[in-house]
Formats: structure tokens, C-alpha cells, sequence
């Protein structure tokens, strides 16, 4: 469903509950008449146009929303028991009323007189508000925050140095604020440098862990205007001490004029000979070092002092350079491949080094190695962000594809590519090249019809083929939709039938139908034309994005078109990785599987036949013990942990020993002996220099699934 | 893993556009009636809660306040939908836990920005 279909699906349910709530509102309003004090009514009255109005300015009704504000003004004095509820007020509230339900339905015919009965209507209602001693001011304003914010502030290129400094209360976590997204938020509107005031750190045993202790002095050099960092600290400024000062503004055109220091001048004048200078000043202590042994300034506060100068400086100097410097430079992709090959190596030594750190409780060399991990890190996201391309260049490729075979096969297609900005890993974005090709050339081939078999059904002669990109909760999430025949899932059903690839009394839903064509030797040698030219299926693209870690889905509305919806993992060499124990050995499952981890003595679980079930929550959940699928002996754990994950919307529940922890798990391929291995997909290298598995979920889940299913038949 | 997010709100037009609007994004979305029916689905993780001030059974206020009794969602942020601009109400809101406020009406891209704000 496109946006506006949904836009237009949810004004619909807006008409129909406004009808409801205006139907209940007179309702209420009689009731009132008979009880005018009762309090519960005049809550369901204020109720009742709150919704209207509320929903109403979202939906496009601007004048409902505008006219019940009035309406619901009068009756918030009611409900606080400034106004009574007289006769007079309920005739007027049913006859506003009425003149919703009429707005509800105009058609622009009725507009004018509408409008009028409303502003007659607006300044009786406002009658009852001097009535009650409020003037109509401040409240009609209400309404005006809504918009109009953050359009101003940026003034072309001209950057201003802010002196920002942010104390939050102490109970700020107790609202749901992480005061550390707000930080990261600023650093992302221009060169930010942060330092943390832990002055105010009370020692361990005075410490109340839910209060925030510290303190925070930035410098923010940004083109955005005082307005931008505001906004970012919008829902905490009132319980909060926040001074955004400006220091100065950097304007690019402007020549850079630091002036002359004493010394340079005296050399230039031949007053001083400069190795003199230099062994003077070299007695010479720095101005914050005597100043914090004097006790007149905190080390931090020199610091935050320190870094201002430092950005200020740089905010200057680099203007001038910046114009000539290249913005880009080109590097040979194997140089980026050994990059991420060493970055890969140093995650695993920066992880080994942390376990034996842990080990040996040293404080000074844990220190040590969180700062080595905070490093690593970030080179890890700096590496792997170079390695990202934006998609739209293979987009491009596709739009000469398309104009080609669409010709070759007497069919108009257009092709519309969305998000090609979107960036993904340069190998990731090279392997996908062949099943796009292949996805494409089947929209074309059998997705999109003929002219003129189109037009016979009333769709536009030219057909659409639409292309998009887009990021999501760390995916890509890759579409091709075409707006052709679609398939039915029936005539798939009776060919998977033919093939022997279910059985005939398999229940299965429309959805699962349709992802039957992803199966090996669904695909036949009849389907081929001379155009597609293929012996391969959607098996071979499905085993494409499988290789990426992604997943592949179809969906089709017959007569409508045929969506292929492709999630991909943003890179492929590093994931965040579970570590789990299954009888002395390691296994990693992907973190971004896993939803949470159980254990599993606390809930009863009925060992099925062939599947076994747990309960989580009044939802059965299959799952599969690991210790059983790698044939593992040995001593079980008093308690037995549960892994639950998730894939595609099916949870399981994968049972192991232990739950050691999360870890960066640098991805290692396994040599061509062991790619056929069902429920692996790949290894690791540990902390302590042994290995572990990593888990293929997905095959995992399948087979759970398969399991519960073989069970019930 | 796709951040989940609840919404309370008792129109149900609004729970639709709140709704679409943040799978469109790709969230998972949980959707109540009120604060009462909010109460016996949050389980598991939440990422953020989306409420509503005005509703039947229990209001928005009164919500916040509970939610933020329960040892497991203490710290997850809470924004409230309000057509109260009016200082007293935010405040209101804020002392029984809120993170912070929409101002209704708002457009998909206002409701993102917020969203993308406190869910991080």
C-alpha cells in the first residue's frame, strides 16, 4: 500500500470515529442536561472534542480543529469549575455539534455558509468566556507552537563558535532522558568537543546509582544557528542549567588575522635572536599550570577552557587550505580489502587482551584496555564506513537493462530507482549485481504484461518497475516492485505440488506459498525465453542473498504487481555476536537475532514428539537444544539457558549451557569441506585464541519450524 | 534487532497514522487502547511509548506514573501526545516521568524526528 493510500485509510477512520464521538458527544450533552454537575460526564464531553480536534488538524480538518478548540476552551473552564453548565451553554455546545457533523461532510459547496455559522457560533462561545472573567487571549494561541520551528537559523556558510554548557538534574534518568544521546545529538550539528566535569562524582558509598552526577562543558562550531542546539535539548531545558553562549562567529570569506605574538616581532625586528627567545621561554610555565597549582582554577575547567581555545583556533586556520584541498582521493579496493583484514585481526587481539584483563583484576591495565576497545572501535566503524558505496551507481547500470530487454519484448517499462544514496559495502553491493539482474529480468519478462493485454485492464499501457533503497534499524532494505500481472498462489501451490516439493495436505498460508518459489528445482526449464535466457530459478538469487547474511521475500497481489523485498546486513566482516557454551565448546549467534535470553527450568515445557515446546509468556515458542543438533555429550547444567531468537517475524528458542556474553565477532569463512554444514555459517576466532561456530539462525529456525509442523501432521 | 515501540492512544485513526508512520521507518509497533490495556501488554522489551493525555479508563498522566513504578521500564522513554501546549500540562507530565511532548497536530516527519531523538 503506497503512503497516500494509507494517508487516505487513515482519514477514513478518522471520518467514521469523529462520527462516533459526535453521536457519544450529544449523548453526554443530554445526560448534562439532566445532571449538570456530574463530573464524569463533563470528562466524557472534553473527552470527546479533545479527539475531534486533535485528530482532526492531523487529517487536513484544520477548521474543525480550529472551531472545537474554541468549543473545548469553554468546556476545560467547565471541567475546572470556573463556568456552569446553564441551558444556554448546552444549546449553543448541541448546535456547534451540529455544525461539526456538517464540516465533516461539506464539499466545499456549503463552506461559505458553514463559515459563517461558525464565526456567529465562535463569538457566542467567547461570550462564556468573558462570562467566566478569562479573556479569549493566551488560549487561542495554544495552538501556534505546532509549527513554524527550526525553519530559521542557517545563515549560508557562515559558522559560529558556541560555548555550551549543560547541567541536568540529577533525577534526569528517572524521566527516560540518556543525557548521552542528547551529547550525540549536538556533535551532529558541526565540530563538536565535549569535555565531562566529574568534579561533582561523590565517592562509591555516598552514591545514589540512579542520579546523574555530571556535568558537561562543550565547544560547538556549526552553520545551524543557537535555535538548532536548543531544539536538541528541547524536553530537558526547564530542569536543567543550560547557558549556550557565542563566542565568535568564523566567517569563510573573511582573511584569517591572527595577530603577531611579542616574541615573533621582536625576532622579525633582529631586537632578539630566536634560539635566545626559545631558551627563555622554555623557563616560562604555561598560564593554566600556574594557575591550577595556585588552586584558582580545576583541572577540568582548564580543559574545557584548553579545548575552546583549540577549536576556536582551528575553526580558523583550516578555511584557507580547505579550498584547494580534494574532497576525495582514490584508493585501490585492495588496499581497502587488507584494511578491513587488519582491523578484523586487531578486534580479535583487542579481545584478547580484554578477557585477560578481566582476569587478572588489574585496574590500571583494564584502564588500559577499555581505552584500546574505545579505539578499536572506532576504527572498526571508520574502516568499514569507508568501504560503503552509495547503491545509485548500480542503479544506473539497471536503467540501460531495463530500456533494453523492455524493447527487445515490445513492452513499456519505466524504470523509478529510490534512495540511491542509500550506502552499503562495496563487496555487498558488487555480489548483489547478478540476483538484481535476475529479479529484474523476471519483473520484466513475466511480471510486467503487453500494452495492450495492460490497457485491457485498465492500467496505464506503461508499465513501472520501481527500484528502491532505504535504511532500517541497521538493515537495507532493498525493493523491486513491479506493477504487473502479480502471481497467484494457487497456480504456485499446483506446481509445487507437481514437483513433489510439498505434500498434498500441507497447510500452508497465501504468504508461504508464494516463498515456495525460492525452493531449488522449483524453477523449470519451461519458463525459459530467449530474452531471460536462463537455466537458473530464484533458487540461485535466494542462495545469492542468503551468501550476504540477507533475506529475501515475495509478495504479490494478483492484477496488482509483484514486490521483492531483499534485507541485508550492513557489512559482512564484523558482527556483534552472543557467545553461548554447549558442552565446553563456543557458539556465536548473531545479536541482532537475538531478543532476549531465558532460563529454562522457570516455565514448563512439553517435549513433543518431534518438536519441543516452551511457553514464554502464554506464546508457544519451538525450540531446539544445540546440544542435541551437534550430537554433544556430556554433564547438563542445572539450569539450562534459552537463546530466543528471532527471524522474520518466527521466534525459537535455541537451549545452551551458558550465556558467556556479547562480543565483536570477526566473521571467518569456513574452507569449501564444511560450507554444506546445515545450522553454521561460519567461525570466530575467541579471546583466548580458541575457536567458536557461528550460528546460521535461519536455518536454525527453518528446521525448528519444520520440526513443530512434521509434529502437528 | 528493529526497535519496538508502543502507542496508546483511544483514536483509533491516530494509532493508524502513528502506527504506519513508524513501520514505514522500520519499527515494530505495539499498539493499546488506554492506559489500562497499555499496562497488560507491556512485556518484553520496549524501546520507547508513545501516549496519549485524554483517554478513558486511564489517562495518559496517570500511565506514565505506573509505568514508571515497574522496575523494568523505569528508564525507557515516554513521550505524550498533546494538544495542550499549555506549560502546566507538559509539567504535569514531566513530574509523573515523561521525556518529553508532541504537540498534536504533527506530521509523519515531526513524530520521526522525535522518535529518532529519544530511540537511539
Amino acid at each position: 500500500m503506497s503512503r497516500e493510500e494509507q494517508m487516505q485509510q487513515a482519514k477514513n477512520a478518522y471520518l467514521e470515529e469523529a462520527r462516533e464521538l459526535l453521536g457519544d458527544l450529544e449523548d453526554a450533552l443530554l445526560e448534562l442536561e439532566s445532571s449538570p454537575e456530574d463530573h464524569e460526564l463533563i470528562n466524557r464531553v472534553f473527552r470527546s472534542m479533545h479527539t475531534i480536534k486533535g485528530s482532526g488538524a492531523m487529517f487536513g480538518f484544520d477548521d474543525i480543529a480550529m472551531f472545537t478548540h474554541e468549543l473545548e476552551t469553554v468546556f476545560d473552564l467547565v471541567r475546572n469549575d470556573e463556568l456552569r453548565v446553564t441551558s444556554e451553554l448546552l444549546d449553543l455546545t448541541l448546535k456547534s455539534r451540529d455544525l461539526i457533523l456538517e464540516m465533516l461532510h461539506q464539499d466545499g459547496c456549503h463552506a461559505s455558509a458553514c463559515q459563517s455559522e461558525s464565526e456567529r457560533i465562535v463569538t457566542r462561545l467567547r461570550g462564556f468566556l468573558e462570562q467566566a472573567g478569562k479573556g479569549p487571549s493566551g488560549l487561542i494561541a495554544a495552538e501556534s507552537d505546532a509549527e513554524g520551528t527550526g525553519a530559521t537559523g542557517s545563515s549560508g556558510e557562515v559558522s559560529t563558535v558556541f560555548r555550551v554548557r549543560f547541567k541536568p538534574d540529577a533525577r534526569i534518568f528517572l524521566t527516560g532522558t540518556n543525557p548521552l544521546a542528547l551529547l550525540e545529538e549536538l556533535t551532529e550539528l558541526g565540530n563538536c568537543k565535549i569535555v565531562a566535569r566529574t568534579e561533582n562524582i561523590p565517592r562509591l558509598d555516598e552514591m545514589d546509582p540512579v542520579s546523574c552526577y555530571t556535568w558537561w562543558d562543550m565547544i560547538l562550531v556549526t552553520s545551524r544557528g543557537k535555535e538548532a542546539i536548543q531544539d536538541v535539548f528541547i524536553f530537558v531545558e526547564d530542569d536543567c542549567e543550560l547557558t549556550i553562549q557565542e563566542v565568535e562567529t568564523v566567517d569563510p570569506d573573511e582573511v584569517a588575522h591572527v595577530g603577531k605574538r611579542l616574541g615573533e616581532i621582536l625576532v622579525e625586528r633582529g631586537d632578539v635572536k630566536i634560539q635566545d627567545l626559545q631558551e627563555i621561554l622554555k623557563q616560562q610555565r604555561p598560564l593554566g599550570e600556574l594557575l591550577t597549582q595556585a588552586g584558582l582554577v580545576s583541572s577540568q575547567g582548564l580543559e574545557a577552557a584548553l579545548t575552546e581555545q583549540e577549536v576556536v583556533r582551528e575553526a580558523r586556520v583550516p578555511r584557507v587550505e580547505h579550498k584547494e584541498a580534494v574532497s576525495s582521493i582514490r584508493v585501490e579496493a585492495a588496499k581497502l580489502d587488507k584494511l578491513g583484514d587488519l582491523v578484523g585481526e586487531l578486534v580479535i587481539v583487542q579481545a584478547r587482551l580484554t578477557q585477560l584483563v578481566t582476569q587478572r583484576h588489574d585496574t590500571a591495565l583494564g584502564s588500559l584496555a577499555e581505552e584500546l576497545e574505545r579505539l578499536s572501535d572506532e576504527l572498526r566503524d571508520n574502516t568499514l564506513g569507508i568501504r560503503m558505496l552509495p547503491i545509485g551507481s548500480t542503479f544506473n547500470k539497471f536503467l540501460r537493462l531495463v530500456r533494453d530487454l523492455s524493447k527487445e519484448l515490445g513492452k513499456e517499462i519505466e524504470l523509478v530507482t529510490q534512495g540511491g544514496e542509500t550506502e552499503l559495502d562495496k563487496n555487498v553491493i558488487e555480489k548483489l549485481n547478478d540476483p538484481m539482474v535476475h529479479l529484474l529480468r523476471n519483473s520484466i519478462d513475466h511480471g510486467v504484461e503487453s500494452p495492450e493485454a495492460r490497457q485491457a485492464k485498465g492500467k496505464p499501457g506503461k508499465g513501472k518497475i520501481t527500484l528502491s533503497a532505504e535504511h532500517a534499524s541497521g538493515e537495507v532494505l532493498i525493493r523491486i516492485m513491479d506493477d504487473g500481472a502479480g502471481i497467484e498462489p494457487a497456480k504456485i501451490r499446483a506446481k509445487a505440488l507437481e514437483k513433489g516439493l510439498i505434500g498434498p495436505d500441507v497447510a500452508l498460508s497465501d504468504d508461504e506459498v508464494l516463498q515456495l518459489v525460492f525452493l531449488p528445482g522449483f524453477s523449470t526449464a519451461e519458463q525459459v525465453s530467449n530474452v531471460s535466457g536462463r537455466g537458473v530459478g530464484m533458487d540461485v538469487v535466494k542462495r545469492g542473498i542468503d551468501a550476504l547474511r540477507g533475506v529475501i521475500k515475495l509478495e504479490s497481489v494478483p492484477n496488482k504487481g509483484t514486490s521483492v523485498l531483499i534485507k541485508l546486513p550492513l557489512t559482512l566482516a564484523i558482527i556483534d555476536g552472543l557467545q553461548v557454551e554447549v558442552a565446553q565448546e563456543q557458539y556465536v549467534i548473531p545479536l541482532s537475532a537475538v531478543e532476549e535470553c531465558v532460563e529454562l527450568d522457570r516455565f514448563k515445557s512439553n517435549f513433543g514428539e518431534n518438536g519441543e515446546m516452551i511457553n514464554l509468556r502464554g506464546e508457544a515458542v519451538p525450540f531446539i537444544r544445540l546440544r542435541n543438533w551437534f550430537d554433544q555429550n556430556g554433564a547438563l547444567p542445572t539450569i539450562e539457558q534459552v537463546v530466543i531468537v528471532n527471524v522474520q517475524e518466527q521466534r525459537i528458542g535455541l537451549v545452551v549451557d551458558k550465556v558467556i556474553g556479547q562480543h565483536q565477532t570477526v566473521i571467518k569463512s569456513l574452507g569449501r569441506v564444511y560450507r554444506e554444514l546445515d545450522g553454521i555459517s561460519g567461525a570466530t576466532i575467541n579471546g583466548d585464541g580458541t575457536m567458536a561456530l557461528i550460528l546460521d539462525v535461519q536455518a536454525l529456525v527453518g528446521a525448528a519450524v519444520r520440526n513443530v509442523v512434521q509434529g502437528d501432521g | 534487532m528493529s526497535k519496538r515501540i508502543m502507542t496508546v492512544d483511544d483514536s483509533s485513526s491516530v494509532r493508524q497514522m502513528v502506527g504506519f508512520t513508524l513501520k514505514d521507518a522500520g519499527y515494530e509497533v505495539v499498539e493499546a487502547v488506554d492506559g489500562k490495556d497499555a499496562l497488560t501488554k507491556l512485556s518484553g522489551t520496549v524501546d520507547m511509548i508513545i501516549t496519549d493525555l485524554n483517554m478513558p479508563n486511564m489517562d495518559g498522566i496517570e500511565f506514565i506514573r505506573q509505568v514508571r513504578a515497574l522496575p523494568n521500564y523505569k528508564f525507557v522513554p515516554i513521550v505524550m501526545l498533546t494538544t495542550e501546549s499549555q506549560a502546566e500540562k507538559k509539567q504535569v507530565g514531566k513530574e509523573a516521568g515523561a521525556t518529553g511532548w508532541i504537540v498534536k497536530p504533527f506530521k509523519p516527519d515531526q513524530l520521526l524526528a522525535v522518535v529518532k531523538k529519544v530511540v537511539r
